[in-house]
């Protein structure tokens, strides 16, 4: 059974604008892969941990030492618009 | 009343900014007030490719606050990611924890208005700040700042078990003391690093169900979440009593106009998509890891309260004023400890001149350079008859400005009492001789006209001398007359 | 003395210097003019500069000692250079050069590589075909109508082409095997944490790692001796003694257990890939090593699993690309310029990912998608520790098919995601996997085999792939250009 998957609610959550084309195309294709997908279900995990890492690492840390943070010029050399030694983008919009 | 028909429903969302010397993830430092984007890498600017590593001292800072507040540590926890766009994020996620944190099950006893109350704590958690926006005003246009990005917070959250803007008050103030007495964090809500957001709604008092909360955000004192509180109280109630509803949603408080209003909503639901972070591993938190920070947890501000009603024989009203800050409770028990006659005149001089010049100047106790052997000092002039308690006064700001021992002090300014029996036997005589009225009404039996002839001395001799000697000496001379 | 170096391997150009017989100046020369001549064809490499190479050469004069001294090395576009453009292959990235190294440059670099020209990808290494790139599709040197692999094909094409002498790359499903297998190259992915992943821009932080891209076995092996070891920088790094893997390849396989998994000789694979690596494995059994055929059950869920773990953490990863920071910015007000910037910045492909990734980490799908896969990973991984505790390797075909057409599966991303199959449960399972050159097709398009082993034993796959080239008698074989 193919799932109808709302893409346009989706690709907002990614902030990502879709073409009317790209949406319906992608609807489908997404559609097949997670039916493909479903199959996982035949698959009994009831009392099968997850795996979110491969290895069984645990407990790794540094130590509470400063190290030299770059010069502001440095961090800000990408920037694709930057004022005084800050990055600048459009208005952010918060106040009441 | 409406007070009386509803009852409100609060609970409470800190984070504190825990000081380490390094941030959370990075070796980037936590100094506050650098130049923008001064103090940043790599892995706290979030660039492809850059790795989080976790700052040992943080956890163990972490689990220090979750023993504090009573809290069940996690045998295993572990960090997920918050997913958002915003532009003080610079991963467009944050590092947090979602459904194992590092501890929970805490409470916390507050005192308001006399009664004892505990306000339990949900959960105790690790989260990477996010960094600072500034809003440009002549441009449509923000800037940011990444210093703050990755610094180690802990966000605390209660369970809604509050139910007055004043116990909210008294929650904050209890909890900044317990953190203070922790010494991880310097809660200052000032430089950010104490924030609070708050959850509230009201109903009919009886019913059972919770009334719909709205989130107030934007409070940036403690003063601040209360009056915030109060509005928020009124303003809900006014919607109830006029048969509306309360809108679920996030309210910014305006100091200034003191009142809440919507923040402009966001145009989608929150949907963090929270997933484990695959870029740290778990922790395991053994017992011997939690056994060893427990050792090592400092009085804590009730205990010490206890102790100081009990060792000190203090009242619990002054007691309670020295513990609420640990550094003023160490001085009271370092001076109370080298004047060991009388704990409580120590304690007074302390609750009473001593924190008068510390909001008179808006200083710390340590700021303000009056050392316990020097406070022990002056008190012991006062017992030894050479200062009057009134020189005292003025002797202890003079000490505040020369920073100097209160002996010297009296010394090099002569302030010492006028012990001389002839010495103020002659200012006795001026003094009698320049006042021949209330002399005559002494001697026609106002016998009150005492107190303003001791008065006269005493200004004569600029408070040096004793008030009681004065007042016996005046009387011995003018029964001869 | 020869001055076609672009066909030696850098064991033997290591020599060469080593001799006095050349130097570093000539065997650049000898691979830039090679560059020169073929990548107009062949599009592996997408950025190269002499002067980057002047430069590379005047940074190298005295690393003499080093392992990899004069050696010209092809680094993988989503590998961090200081200073040096890295785009993932996509618009989106373009013009960004990071402030810092990723660990395996440092390494490289403390070893004398000369790093130039970067290789191609599909775009941010989502993808089996190179095709995707921003930069324009790879070309197969084997037949220039046919895909290289992916995502690492910049990389593998680059060393089958003499345009680099070896190469790095990554690989999440199989992007290092794949294309290794497809362009007749030996390559080999790490043990998950055996390589720090610091400074490679992450596509699926829990499979992806870093691994060599080269001629033969012995160059494999001096490449995972530079690059391996733990990494302080990287949680997942594992703090582990690295072996020397030159005492690896040795000429021997007697004892060596083989199984041969019946799942992975089923429907979809092509008859002369699956009779090459049939032949190949009575080969080593004629060499003395024994094989068996082994089951591992949930293989057929391997692609399924992948296919929501791999898009869920590089939604996330790749949020970041926001117009923020660095790289492309649209313009427009706050979500306008974050949504434009991405919907022109990323290609299609990685928009189907991203979608498909936010959607299984989606409010109300998690636990179907999300938590499932994580438990089949699980399953996944418990089919190989049960193989392991009996054998010590597994033998499989690399890919299911030789190099398909260009543009024949762009349309349909199921069959490309299929192309994967065979090389995806390695990472899920977090095991070490090399894939080496074991026939040709008729058509004289090169068949790669795949040994997997269990963690940390990248000596047994270079042991079996040793003996493996040195008695199969096709290492050496190269495309004509």
């Amino acid at each position: 059974m193919k799932k109808n998957i709302d893409v346009d609610y989706i690709a907002n959550l990614a902030r990502i604008k879709l073409e009317k084309k790209e949406s319906s195309d992608f609807s489908s294709q997404l559609g097949d892969i997670i039916s493909f997908v479903e199959k996982l279900n035949k698959v009994d995990t009831k009392d099968t941990p997850p795996t979110t890492h491969p290895l069984p690492l645990m407990n790794v840390f540094r130590e509470d030492k400063v190290k030299e943070s770059l010069p502001a010029e440095k961090a800000l050399s990408n920037a694709p618009d930057k004022k005084y030694s800050f990055f600048k983008v459009p208005k952010v919009i918060e106040e009441a | 009343m409406r007070e009386e028909r509803y009852e409100a429903v609060m609970g409470l969302e800190v984070h504190v900014q825990l000081s380490t010397k390094s941030k959370i993830f990075c070796g980037c430092s936590t100094k506050f007030g650098a130049e923008a984007n001064t103090k940043t890498c790599p892995v706290c600017l979030g660039l492809p490719g850059a790795l989080p590593v976790l700052n040992r001292e943080v956890l163990h800072r972490a689990i220090k606050v979750g023993l504090a507040l009573d809290c069940r540590t996690a045998k295993m926890m572990k960090f997920d990611r918050k997913n958002y766009f915003y532009p003080d994020l610079p991963k467009d996620f944050q590092i947090s924890q979602y459904d194992l944190p590092l501890a929970a099950n805490g409470r916390l006893g507050i005192l308001t208005d006399g009664k004892e109350r505990t306000v339990r704590i949900k959960r105790v958690h690790l989260e990477e700040d996010a960094g600072k926006l500034i809003h440009m005003e002549d441009e449509d246009a923000s800037l940011v700042d990444f210093n703050r990005t990755g610094m180690p917070l802990l966000e605390i959250v209660s369970e809604p078990d509050i139910s007055s803007p004043e116990e909210a008050y008294d929650y904050l103030t209890q909890l900044k003391t317990i953190l203070k007495y922790l010494e991880v964090s310097d809660c200052n809500m000032e430089e950010g690093s104490l924030r609070c957001d708050a959850n509230i709604s009201i109903r009919p008092k009886g019913q059972v169900e919770l009334g719909v909360k709205t989130e107030l955000k934007n409070m940036n004192t403690f003063k601040g979440v209360k009056n915030a509180l109060q509005y928020e109280i009124k303003r809900q109630g006014e919607v109830l009593d006029e048969g509306g509803t309360i809108k679920q949603e996030t309210r910014l408080w305006d100091e200034a106009k003191g009142r809440t209003s919507p923040m402009r909503t966001k145009e989608e639901a929150f949907d963090y998509r929270y997933f484990p972070e695959p870029d740290l591993v778990p922790f395991i938190i053994d017992k011997e890891l939690v056994e060893s920070i427990r050792k090592g947890l400092p009085e804590l501000p009730r205990r010490r309260l206890e102790r100081f009603i009990e060792d000190y024989k203090l009242p619990p009203a002054a007691a309670s004023l020295l513990v609420n800050e640990k550094e003023v409770a160490d001085y009271f028990e370092d001076a109370a400890g080298i004047y060991k006659k009388d704990a409580k005149v120590v304690a007074n001089w302390i609750t009473g001149d001593i924190q008068g010049e510390l909001n008179k100047r808006s200083l710390s106790i340590k700021e303000l350079g009056i050392k316990p052997n020097d406070l022990a000092d002056m008190i012991k002039m006062i017992d030894e008859g050479s200062i009057t308690g009134k020189i005292a006064k003025g002797l202890l700001a003079d000490m505040v400005e020369t920073k100097m021992n209160p002996r010297k002090i009296v010394e090099s300014k002569g302030l010492l009492q006028i012990k001389d029996k002839g010495e103020l036997d002659k200012i006795l005589y001026e003094v009698i001789k320049a006042n021949p009225k209330p002399v005559i009404d002494y001697k026609n039996g106002k016998v009150n006209v005492l107190t303003f002839l001791v008065g006269q001395v005493m200004k004569a001799t600029k408070g040096k001398a004793n008030p009681k000697m004065v007042n016996d000496l005046l009387r011995e001379r003018m029964d001869k007359l | 003395m020869p001055e076609d170096f672009y066909r030696f391997t850098a064991h033997e150009i290591k020599r060469f210097i080593s001799n006095d017989e050349t130097t570093p100046v000539e065997v650049t020369a000898s691979i830039s003019d090679r560059i020169e001549e073929v990548n107009s064809r062949v599009n592996a490499i997408i950025s190269f500069d002499r002067n980057d190479v002047k430069e590379e050469l005047r940074r190298t004069k005295d690393k003499r000692a080093g392992k990899l001294f004069g050696i010209p090395v092809a680094v993988k576009d989503n590998i961090c250079i200081e200073g040096r453009q890295v785009t993932c292959g996509s618009r989106i990235l373009k013009g960004f050069r990071p402030p810092y190294d990723a660990t395996v440059i440092e390494k490289l670099k403390k070893e004398g590589a000369i790093l130039l020209g970067r290789a191609n990808m599909d775009e941010f290494a989502f993808g089996s075909s190179c095709e995707t790139s921003s930069y324009g599709p790879t070309n197969n040197p084997w037949d220039f109508d046919r895909i290289p692999g992916g995502s690492s094909g910049g990389s593998a094409a680059a060393v089958a082409a003499g345009e680099a002498t070896m190469a790095l790359g990554s690989d999440t499903g199989g992007s290092i095997r794949q294309p290794a297998s497809l362009c007749g190259v030996v390559g080999l992915k790490p043990t998950y944490g055996r390589v720090s992943r610091y400074g490679l821009i992450a596509f699926a932080s829990s499979l992806d790692q870093i691994g060599p891209i080269t001629k033969d076995v012995r160059d494999c092996a001096l490449l995972l001796n530079v690059i391996a070891g733990y990494d302080p920088k990287d949680s997942t790094s594992v703090d582990m003694k690295v072996p020397d893997y030159s005492k690896s390849l040795v000429n021997d396989v007697k004892g060596i257990k083989i199984g041969i998994p019946r799942e992975y000789f089923i429907e979809g694979i092509d008859r002369e890939v699956k009779e090459s690596v049939i032949n190949s494995v009575k080969l080593l059994e004629r060499l003395g090593a024994k094989y068996e055929e082994v089951s591992l059950p949930h293989t057929e869920y391997a692609v399924g699993t992948y296919y929501i773990i791999a898009p869920a953490e590089a939604s996330s990863n790749l949020a970041r690309f926001d117009g923020v920071q660095y790289g492309l910015r649209k313009p427009g007000n706050l979500i306008d310029m974050y949504k434009n910037t991405r919907s022109v910045g990323f290609g299609s492909e990685v928009k189907r990912r991203i979608i498909l990734g936010t959607y299984v980490l989606s409010s109300g799908y998690y636990d179907a998608y999300y938590l499932k896969a994580l438990g089949v990973r699980t399953k996944i991984k418990e089919d190989f520790d049960k193989i392991f505790k009996d054998f010590d390797c597994i033998i499989t075909p690399t890919a299911p098919t030789a190099a398909f057409k260009i543009g024949e599966k762009v349309d349909d991303p199921i069959s490309m995601y299929l192309s994967d199959i065979f090389t995806i449960p390695a990472n899920l399972a977090g095991i070490p996997g090399i894939s080496i050159p074991c026939g040709f097709t008729k058509g004289d398009l090169p068949i790669g085999l795949q040994i997997l082993a269990k963690p940390f034993n990248e000596e047994t796959l270079l042991r079996v792939a040793y003996t493996f080239e040195k008695n199969s008698k096709l290492c050496g074989r190269r495309p004509n250009l």
